[in-house]
């Protein structure tokens, strides 16, 4: 067999209150294709922490998902101010969260090191003011 | 434990869940970063939090926490719990601060989800 899924979820930038919303929704979508146990989890966690990024800090963005046989790949794109320093902010701790964030339970610096560690294959590419792409690759 | 257990231990209120009481639990993770949670909580484990937002549901939703419980006494927005209903996870509401609820599970049994973080990555298991 080799059949092909794919999907993708707007998320709105500073839409707090729906944070998690499309992660959510995905990782039930993968459950029916019969995605299971710690490949799951891993890019559950991997599309919350992205989602969580473009509402704190992009304008607004897409989460594309495409699953095959042999994998899930992800990409995640918005639009916004973009990364000036990717390596500083890959770094566990570094943070430029704000208060609404923090409220949230977000802001540890966390993230995109945790979406790295999740993933068997990570991308991130950045341009200031225009925005972020990360693609990131689970194996099945 | 059983969550019946651990409701009673905590004089906890059951906000949400009742049908999944019986369910044994084994593990917890106290933490009012959702980050932490999202990077070191186990299958199965019980988040223990001061937070009542949705988004502490969704969150249990993604690392599979068997419960959520709520700590000292706070009363979580309809919205959460109606989310809780949605997606099955029990949530309990003790008035016990996070140290005293965390402490008491300890105390009977309930052991953590990772031991400690030496370095960036590099996680000791208990
Ligand atoms: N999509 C993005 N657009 C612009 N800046 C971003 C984006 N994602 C991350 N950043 C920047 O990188 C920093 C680190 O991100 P990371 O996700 O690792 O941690 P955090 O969001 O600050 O906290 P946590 O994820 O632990 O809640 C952020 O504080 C922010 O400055
Ligand atoms: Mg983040």
């Amino acid at each position: 067999m080799n059949r092909k899924y794919e999907f993708s979820f707007p998320v709105e930038g500073k839409n707090f209150d729906d944070a998690g919303k499309a992660s959510v929704e995905i990782k039930r979508l993968l459950k029916e294709l019969g995605i299971a146990g710690d490949v799951l989890r891993r890019t559950a966690i991997a599309t919350y922490e992205s989602e969580v990024n473009i509402i704190s800090y992009a304008w607004k963005g897409t989460i594309n998902v495409r699953v095959t046989d042999n994998n899930i790949s992800i990409k995640i794109q918005d639009s916004g101010p973009g990364i000036t320093d990717i390596e500083q902010a890959m770094r566990q701790g570094y943070s430029t969260a704000d208060d609404r964030i923090r409220e949230m339970g977000f802001g540890a610096g966390m993230g995109l090191f945790n979406i790295k560690n999740c993933s068997d294959g990570f991308e991130i590419s950045s341009k200031v003011n225009k925005g972020t792409l990360l693609k990131i690759l689970i194996n099945r | 434990m059983t969550l019946r257990e651990i409701a009673n231990l905590l004089d906890a209120k059951v906000l949400t869940g009742e049908k999944y009481l019986d369910t044994e639990v084994k593990t917890a993770f106290s933490a009012d970063l959702m980050s932490d949670v999202l990077a070191f909580a186990k299958p199965g484990s019980i988040m223990i939090t001061g937070l009542t937002n949705p988004q502490i549901v969704r969150i249990a939703n993604i690392v599979d926490n068997s419960a959520i419980i709520i700590v000292r006494g706070k009363t979580p927005p309809d919205e959460t719990i109606r989310l809780a209903e949605e997606l099955d996870i029990p949530v309990l509401s003790t008035r016990y601060i996070l140290f005293e609820t965390s402490g008491k599970l300890y105390a009977n049994g309930i052991i953590g989800c990772v031991g400690k973080i030496e370095g960036p990555g590099s996680v000791v298991p208990l």
